[in-house]
């Protein structure tokens, strides 16, 4: 897709002003925040388990081609096929080709990342081989020809009556005054339509959560089953994966997967956790006779080694958008590409280039929240840091902020004057308070006072108290009890 | 697309620096377990407890039954209690064969993978994993993937002998099943927990997305129980 991420800040005022999205994100907090607390607290060992898992991802990366290629020796001994791809458009070439040499139709899919990162859809459609979306979300997103806004719940900007609309619009066959109003009905009526979809599919594409070095095998995560529907009922089915799916044996796998559902929607195991290892065997009744894995890279490997190396841990639960106050208020339409949230501000300018995505890594509190609880322990707010940096010396933040830090600098680098500009301006905003103590303009502000009061300050410059309490050292155990309250 | 490979490849090994993977071939042989959560460090029948337990917090439905001769009639009473037509389609797996289902001459009873058109599948398990309450099932001659995930209703008959404490002792009895052909897994290996289900409408739960809306497991006691890892069990 066409990324609007240098639009950030248009995307981001017209979500604050979108009533259907303030609706449905208001149900985050309530549904993945609480339910991921609930789930680390019934597990004791939680947090060592997101240390191995961060551990099991870095010695992973440390030998990435050495398990790659392990990995594709086992694809090839089992039968199946393995693809390398450098690029998005050669990825799109290698699936559309495969489609090709059973002539497909149709093409079920189950949820990929990677397949919107290389806007799959449209190509295949374009090519006459109509892809359909079976997660229910990202069915959802496509009949209402938009891209997800969250990497494990698509459609979760939605409402039902929008749901409805589009059912309305997309379901001709069906009595045009049928109910649509409550969730059980839309779910029913969208089992109904795919059903059909699936025995019909010629070709398979899913994503891959994990493949497996040890024995060739793509592994994908799943609650309603469609991705398993998608693999085993056509002829071939493709996984669709990043170098840095790769894992070395069962054992880590598992060691990941017992963080991965748990972080992502707080549930213990996900329905549905699915090991496939090439095509149906000679003896097998069922199951795909072809098995393909399409290797990408589109920009990974340039990060191995650099200062972005952590964010190839992500395991895409997407609990750093859930915890993200700023993904909260505008959604993840707002950045402008596939990938939102904080590991969208990390991941974005790194495949995009921060000319383009430079906004992303700014959209942030700094809080802290998304490391917090990335179950890799990803350092999302340094590597957003470092963006910044970049964008500095790249000159591409804008002349006043430019300036402002320029002047900021050079009051800093002369602490004399520092302290004497700094009590000017407390005594200034004192003024401008008034008796009210709230300043309702700001001439380098705006933006700011735009939307609410600057309180103004009271009492001294912090520099001034610390001066001023350095110089009554503390004697006693008293004072120094004293100190610790101030 | 070699070409695509050799520059990935390359790419990688440029940022590497110097290239020792012995650390990484130690791993693929020895596979190391990592920490293990010690819910699952339970006395053999406690274990099954917990199996239950975990089961019924997914929203799967248990039934314990004391042999292979009450199946037919746990099948039945769960087809009632759901208003389900007498009708099942069987896995054609050998360890359903001690099932005396003509006991029940009115439950139908075929044999095979499904297209779609069985409303309820019958199934044997790989193992059951008390971790989490999950049924380990993977593709064969024997168990068709198809009946997993077609039918509406999914009928597990899992032994209490085959219930594991994780996921890593499902994964070493598969390896020494495999052993004809080492380190290579069937087709497709299903960790299932619970019903099929969604919550991309609105974060509402609902059951019953794409897979069986009902998972139904029917828990033989046959007293053995066994574990990979017996040795562990010593003094309890």
């Amino acid at each position: 897709m066409e990324s609007t991420s240098h639009r950030f800040p248009e995307n981001a005022r017209a979500a604050l002003t979108n009533e259907a999205l303030q609706s449905a994100l208001g149900k985050l907090e309530t549904g993945f925040v609480v339910n991921r607390a609930t789930a680390a607290g019934r597990l004791p060992e939680f947090e060592a388990l997101r240390d191995q898992a961060r551990d099991i991802k870095n010695h992973t990366l440390a030998h990435l081609d050495y398990y790659l290629e392990a990995f594709e020796a086992k694809v090839i001994e089992n039968g199946g096929h393995v693809h390398w791809a450098s690029t998005a458009a050669e990825a799109r070439q290698i699936i559309l080709d495969i489609c090709r040499t059973v002539d497909a139709k149709t093409v079920t899919k189950g949820k990929s990342m990677i397949a919107e990162e290389i806007a799959l859809n449209d190509y295949l459609a374009e090519n006459g081989v109509e892809p359909i979306e079976t997660d229910l979300g990202e069915y959802i997103i496509q009949l209402r020809d938009e891209p997800p806004s969250h990497i494990i719940a698509p459609a979760v900007h939605v409402i039902k009556e929008q749901v409805a609309e589009a059912f309305h619009v997309a379901h001709t066959h069906l009595d045009p005054n049928r109910s649509l109003e409550e969730p059980r009905e839309l779910l029913e009526e969208a089992r109904a339509v795919l059903r059909q979809k699936f025995l019909d599919a010629d070709v398979g594409i899913t994503g891959a959560n994990f493949l497996i070095a040890e024995t060739g095998t793509s592994v994908i995560v799943t609650n309603e089953g469609n991705g398993d529907l998608t693999q085993i009922l056509p002829k071939i089915h493709i996984a669709l994966a990043s170098l840095e799916k790769v894992t070395p044996t069962l054992e880590d796998t598992t060691s990941l997967l017992r963080v991965l559902a748990r972080s992502a929607t707080g549930q213990e195991f996900s329905s549905y956790t699915t090991f496939s290892t090439g095509p149906r065997r000679d003896d097998d009744v069922d199951g795909p006779s072809e098995y393909h894995v399409v290797l990408l890279d589109n920009g990974r490997s340039g990060m191995l080694g650099s200062e972005f190396q952590d964010m190839l841990r992500c395991i895409r639960c997407g609990a750093c958008m859930n915890h993200c106050p700023v993904y909260g208020v505008v959604g993840g339409h707002a950045y402008g590409w596939v990938y939102p949230g904080p590991m969208g501000a990390v991941l974005t300018p790194t495949l995009l280039g921060v000319e383009e995505a430079g906004h992303l890594p700014n959209a942030s509190t700094f809080c802290g929240r998304c490391e917090s609880v990335c179950p890799v322990r990803i350092p999302l707010p340094n590597l957003m840091r470092q963006y910044r940096k970049r964008e500095f010396e790249r000159k591409l933040v804008p002349a006043s902020t430019r300036a402002g830090l320029g002047l900021w600098a050079f009051f800093a680098r002369r602490p004399a004057l520092y302290r004497v500009a700094t009590e000017i301006m407390g005594l200034m905003l004192r003024v401008m308070g008034g008796k009210r103590g709230r300043i309702g303009w700001l001439p380098a502000a705006r933006g700011w006072t735009a939307h609410r009061d600057m309180p103004a300050p009271t009492g001294r410059t912090f520099q001034a108290q610390w001066a001023a309490r350095r110089a009554v050292r503390p004697q006693s155990s008293k004072d120094a009890s004293r100190r610790t309250k101030l | 697309m070699s070409d695509a490979r050799a520059e990935i490849l390359g790419k990688i090994r440029q940022s590497r620096g110097v290239i020792d993977d012995s650390a990484a071939e130690a791993r693929l042989s020895t596979r190391p377990r990592g920490i293990i959560p010690a819910r699952t460090d339970k006395a053999p029948g406690v274990l099954v407890d917990l199996f239950v337990t975990q089961a019924e917090f997914v929203d799967a439905s248990v039934d314990r039954v004391a042999s292979a001769d009450d199946v037919p009639d746990a099948v039945a009473a769960y087809l009632a209690s759901q208003n389900l037509p007498s009708e099942v389609r069987l896995a054609p797996d050998t360890q359903l064969d001690d099932i005396p289902w003509d006991q029940r001459p009115t439950l139908l009873v075929s044999r095979g993978k499904t297209d779609g058109s069985h409303e309820v599948s019958v199934t044997a398990a790989f193992a059951g994993i008390a971790e989490t309450g999950s049924l380990m099932l993977h593709s064969g001659p024997e168990s068709p993937s198809t009946l997993n995930f077609l039918p509406d209703h999914h009928v597990v008959v899992l032994r209490a002998s085959q219930v594991r404490k994780s996921y890593e002792d499902g994964w070493d009895d598969l390896r020494r099943q495999m052993t004809s052909r080492p380190n290579t897994l069937p087709r497709t290996v299903n960790f299932i927990t619970g019903p099929s289900r969604t919550g991309d409408i609105e974060q509402k739960i609902l059951m019953g997305a794409h897979g069986p809306r009902r998972l139904h497991i029917v828990l033989i006691d046959d007293g053995f129980i066994g574990t990979s890892t017996p040795e562990k069990f010593d003094g309890i």
